[in-house]
């Protein structure tokens, strides 16, 4: 190994080449230094991990070389170019060594690279799609596997017979057969790295991709078989073998797929009690898959149907059980693994070809084969569809068959199998291995390079890119359950009615046993539903969010273009959707004149910035030196500012709508409240007047209080939720909050505090347009806001034509409208917040249970205390300021339990 | 099982049922004796009750409004004509049956058919609307032809 990988190393590092050189035999270096060495070299030492590393690493960087020319990538598959690379490696590890090195050892390849790319592939594997077309797949992998292997050992051994294959290929029909096994496979490494790149329709692709994982375990089987066959000779194989052998194939794949199962049953069941190790949970997901795999080779099943199986069932309730952090890094880490494995695969296959020393070439062998697997393949296909067609309800058509046939790919495992013969039991190994290596090399160079051109000419239907979206989901499960319906009444037992009682089952039993309690409960109902477009709500948010302060925090806030930034995707499908939990419907936007306004952002600008430096250096400390709990608590924090600044902004707006007698009563009263005086708990009842408000509030606020929950206290910085660093952050975080905890915690901290506002905001009235505002938000929410929520709506906007519009103490600002609807869901960015009237903010005080810190409210009010002898304007309001809060409290109580 | 339900079945009322539904006179039969199984009462129609024996659809959420769909307006019993009238909405479609369906009676497997089946289990109050609209938009997306049919009827 060292000696060959040194002329390679030597290549890039010439220079260190010359030193390197003696090192490697440490024994020819002379006598050891007897004092103490400054410097020494073990290579030795380091040598196995040391090549494994590197030539991942080569493969890497090959891999990104290759991708940096896009219309390469474009036109050959990355297979191809990784083939290539792999014959001139090859090719220099044999110029140098004068000794081929680095082979495919079928020992790595099956223990360390293979299974990293079935995992993957089980695990990612649309579980519907598959189940949909397991008739098919099975179909094609079992009988289309068998077929193909009898036909193409059988069709050479008559080749042989016809004196078209040479006669120094000494073999019988028994190693035809052999052969026929090894090579019939079609192989689910090179199928994924060619379809993968095609992009054909989820129908075609779940069907060879299938047949290409399941027919591992005939060609295991027919592989052992016919290899023992051969070992005892052909005169001593009884019929009670035959019958072992058939019985073998049952026992290997049904065993396989058993193993499997029970290892995704362990897997799942492990997750399930990982909640205060989360930090294990993606090494338990690739350790359990990994042992499955390991026990399946060990008592010789069907490895690969094994851990197929063992993704394809573990997933639902491995993904319901780990936390969001761990389901990225078990997504990613998988993807690598099989990437990694995949790209070495390649390459080495391509360097093994080179070794001349280890097969021999025969014209009529090689090409007979080629000619026959293609045309078997193509035979089997045909009959196999026509078959299957008579009972499928959406038949395959010809392009499919076309399609299929040439999408039957040899690889990897074919080239492992070959050389793992005995060459003392088939002579003709070989040649064999020179067939494959031309089968393997022909079918992914130049069936890959062709089958997208292919498949463009054919206009084979593409996959649509698209996710379903929520309504078409629920109608789906709507036909589904239809169905399983109506064979009930027909009393058919067909596949609807079993995959029905299957979800009763996994709903009762599975599902009750491998799941938490709380992610359960989200899987349970429309939960789960509701609390995917809360996610989504706020990510639209913070998303918007941070544009927004970032174009602020170039440009002075320019109300045209953060309409453009609020067109961002993410709202729009929440509309498509239907969602009812549309929360923003801020579209107030007050332009004053532009002195004003460069005041009030230069004044945010500041405050956000001066608060920024302390809580970045805390949160790039607390990423490295403190535990989870006090990063999830930042996480939390910054996730409830946000969403406390978006209910502020939301409340306001409602404010205006609603309150507008109110407004100085509530800013008094919000004033009082950053004096520390008003607080939360406060909940003397005053009915609440706005229907609206409540049953959008309920939308937020979380229903169930969750078993992870810890509502602590979150000691937030006042005005850090407006820098650009931490709203950027909390993006992801919303998502592992939400999905974590199964519920969207928001505002278990007392208070909000608004931006403070500067003494010109405080006195100038800006909210001269809300007439037009209100008739605008109640025109275009009665879009979005679901039925039942409307009859509150249809009252705020009554009560609102009913008030007379405010006065105006300056010269009337415009209310810019948005130049289109999209508009209403923008999110206030918290400069405008400030000019809005800002009402306390209570919470319920079952969730309020952290008060605020002193010293917060301290410097909250030191900084009051500045502002207040600058602002002009005097409390028209004559309500106690704790009323008003209360009020505002109750509010939100009725939501929290609504 | 199957000679009982046949000579049960009148042979006009047979052909009227194929040549209103489409199926098959196998099928027809197969149909026809399943009907007499659940038809507890012996009297030729099928009432809610009979439908709710089926352990299955008892489970089934959607189970009540499927057996509101076999009956019609106002009845509480169904007879095996409109028994299969109701499951010929689950027939697959065959390529030979879209050419000709210009002429004559439009068959209850088409699309619309379709549809409307659907759309009658979610029109809970039979005023023929539902309340979001976009359902109907929702439904276009979906391949009814494919989602709606079942290997069994074919």
């Amino acid at each position: 190994m060292l000696r060959a990988a040194l002329p390679l190393l030597g290549l890039p590092l010439a220079a260190a080449g010359a030193a390197e050189e003696p090192t490697q035999e440490p024994g020819s270096w002379g006598e050891p230094p007897p004092g103490l060495a400054l410097f020494r070299w073990q290579w030795h030492e380091v040598e196995a991990p040391y090549l494994v590393a590197l030539w991942i690493l080569v493969a890497s960087l090959a891999k990104i070389v290759f991708h940096l020319s896009r219309k390469v990538t474009s036109l050959v598959p990355e297979s191809c170019l990784l083939i290539l690379l792999g014959l001139v490696l090859g090719g220099i590890v044999l110029a140098v060594a004068k000794k081929a090195e680095y082979q495919l050892e079928p020992g790595t390849f099956f223990l360390f690279l293979l299974p990293p790319i079935v995992l993957d592939s089980g695990y990612f594997m649309p579980s519907r799609l598959f189940f949909d077309n397991l008739g098919a797949i099975l179909t094609y992998a079992v009988v289309g596997t068998l077929w193909n292997a009898f036909t193409t050992g059988a069709a050479l051994w008559g080749l042989q017979q016809a004196g078209l294959v040479a006669p120094r290929v000494q073999a019988g029909l028994l190693d035809f057969l052999l052969f026929g096994s090894l090579i019939s496979a079609v192989d689910p490494v090179a199928v994924l790295a060619v379809f993968e790149e095609v992009h054909v329709n989820e129908t075609l692709f779940i069907i060879v991709f299938g047949e290409s994982l399941l027919n591992d375990a005939v060609t295991v089987v027919l592989y052992k078989v016919c290899n023992s066959f051969v070992e005892m000779g052909s005169a001593n194989v009884q019929v009670t073998d035959y019958l072992k052998g058939v019985a073998s194939l049952f026992v290997v794949s049904l065993g396989g797929a058993a193993v499997g199962l029970v290892f995704a049953f362990l897997l799942a069941l492990t997750t399930r009690f990982t909640k205060r190790v989360r930090i294990i949970e993606p090494l338990l997901v690739f350790l359990l898959a990994y042992a499955a795999y390991l026990t399946a080779e060990m008592a010789s099943l069907s490895a690969i149907l094994a851990v197929t199986m063992c993704g394809l069932g573990c997933k639902k309730y491995v993904e319901a059980n780990i936390s969001h952090k761990s389901r990225t890094a078990v997504k990613y880490t998988m993807k690598t693994l099989a990437s990694c494995a995949e790209t070495v695969i390649f390459m080495l296959l391509g360097i093994s070809a080179v070794d001349s020393s280890k097969w021999a070439w025969d014209s009529g062998l090689v090409l007979g084969t080629l000619f026959f697997i293609l045309f078997f393949r193509a035979l089997g296909v045909v009959l196999q569809t026509w078959m299957l067609n008579q009972f499928r309800l959406v038949p395959l058509d010809k392009i499919d068959q076309v399609v299929m046939s040439y999408g039957g790919l040899r690889g990897a495992v074919a080239f492992a199998l070959v050389i793992l013969l005995d060459r003392t039991k088939v002579p003709a190994k070989d040649y064999f291995v020179a067939t494959t290596i031309v089968v393997v090399f022909f079918t992914v160079i130049v069936q890959g390079l062709t089958i997208k051109p292919l498949v463009k000419w054919l206009k084979v239907k593409r996959s649509e890119h698209h996710k379903p979206t929520l309504n078409q989901e629920l109608h789906e499960h709507t036909f589904d359950h239809i169905l399983a319906a109506v064979e009930d009444v027909v009393g058919h037992h067909g596949y609807h009615y079993w995959r029905d009682r299957w979800e009763q089952f996994d709903k009762k039993y599975l599902s009750q046993l491998l799941m938490r309690r709380s992610a359960y409960r989200i899987r349970d109902q429309i939960w789960d539903v509701y609390y995917r477009l809360n996610i989504r709500d706020a990510i639209s948010f913070v998303d918007q969010g941070g544009h927004v302060l970032s174009s602020t925090g170039l440009t002075l806030p320019s109300m045209p273009s953060r309409n453009s930034v609020a067109e961002t995707s993410v709202t729009n499908l929440l509309r498509e959707s239907g969602s009812g939990a549309c929360l923003d419907l801020q579209v107030i936007d007050t332009v004053r004149s532009g002195r004003d306004r460069e005041d009030a952002v230069m004044h945010h600008l500041l405050c956000g910035g001066l608060y920024k430096p302390r809580r970045r250096y805390k949160a790039s400390c607390s990423r490295h030196f403190i535990s989870e709990d006090a990063q999830e608590r930042q996480d939390k924090e910054i996730f409830q500012q946000n969403m406390k600044r978006r209910l502020e902004s939301f409340k306001s707006t409602k404010h205006n709508i609603c309150f507008t007698k109110n407004k100085p009563r509530t800013r008094k009263a919000s004033r009082k409240k950053k004096d520390g005086v008003a607080n939360a708990e406060a909940t003397n009842g005053k009915p609440p007047r706005d229907l609206g408000f409540q049953d959008t509030a309920a939308v937020i606020l979380t229903v169930e209080s969750e078993e992870e929950e810890e509502s602590d206290s979150s000691e937030t910085e006042k005005e850090d939720d407006e820098g650009i660093i931490f709203v950027a952050r909390a993006t992801s975080e919303v998502l592992q909050e939400g999905k974590f905890s199964g519920s969207l915690e928001i505002c278990p901290s007392p208070r909000i505090i608004p931006p403070s506002p500067t003494c010109a905001e405080k006195e100038l009235p800006w909210k001269s347009g809300q007439g037009d505002l209100a008739v605008y938000v109640s025109s275009e929410t009665t879009k979005i806001v679901p039925v039942d929520m409307q009859t509150g709506w249809n009252q705020s906007i009554s009560s609102l034509e009913s008030l007379a519009s405010p006065p105006c103490t300056q010269a009337p600002t415009l209310t810019r409208l948005p130049p289109h609807p999209l508009g209403t869901e923008e999110p206030q960015a918290p400069l405008d917040l400030s000019s809005d009237p800002r009402p306390s903010f209570a919470f319920p005080p079952s969730l309020a249970k952290a008060g605020r810190s002193r010293s917060e409210s301290s410097a909250d009010i030191s900084q009051q205390q500045e502002l207040q002898p600058l602002m002009g304007h005097k409390n028209h309001t004559h309500l106690s300021p704790g009323t008003a809060n209360s009020h505002w409290c109750i509010q939100f109580n009725r939501g929290g339990r609504l | 099982m199957g000679s009982r339900a046949s000579t049960l079945l009148r042979d006009e009322e047979l052909e009227e049922i194929k040549k209103e539904t489409g199926f098959s006179h196998s099928q027809i039969t197969r149909l026809y004796s399943r009907f007499t199984s659940l038809d507890k009462g012996e009297n030729g129609t099928l009432s809610r009750e009979d439908f709710q024996r089926i352990p299955e659809l008892a489970i089934n959420p959607l189970g009540d409004r499927i057996i509101n769909a076999f009956f019609p307006e106002g009845e509480d019993q169904v007879n095996f004509r409109g028994f299969m009238r109701t499951l010929a909405h689950f027939r697959p479609i065959e390529d030979n049956e879209k050419s000709k369906d210009v002429n004559g009676p439009e068959p209850l497997n088409r699309r619309s058919n379709k549809l409307h089946f659907a759309f009658r289990l979610y029109d809970l109050d039979k005023d023929d609307k539902i309340s979001r609209d976009e359902l109907l938009q929702v439904l276009e997306k979906v391949d009814v032809e494919q989602k709606m049919s079942i290997r069994f009827l074919h």
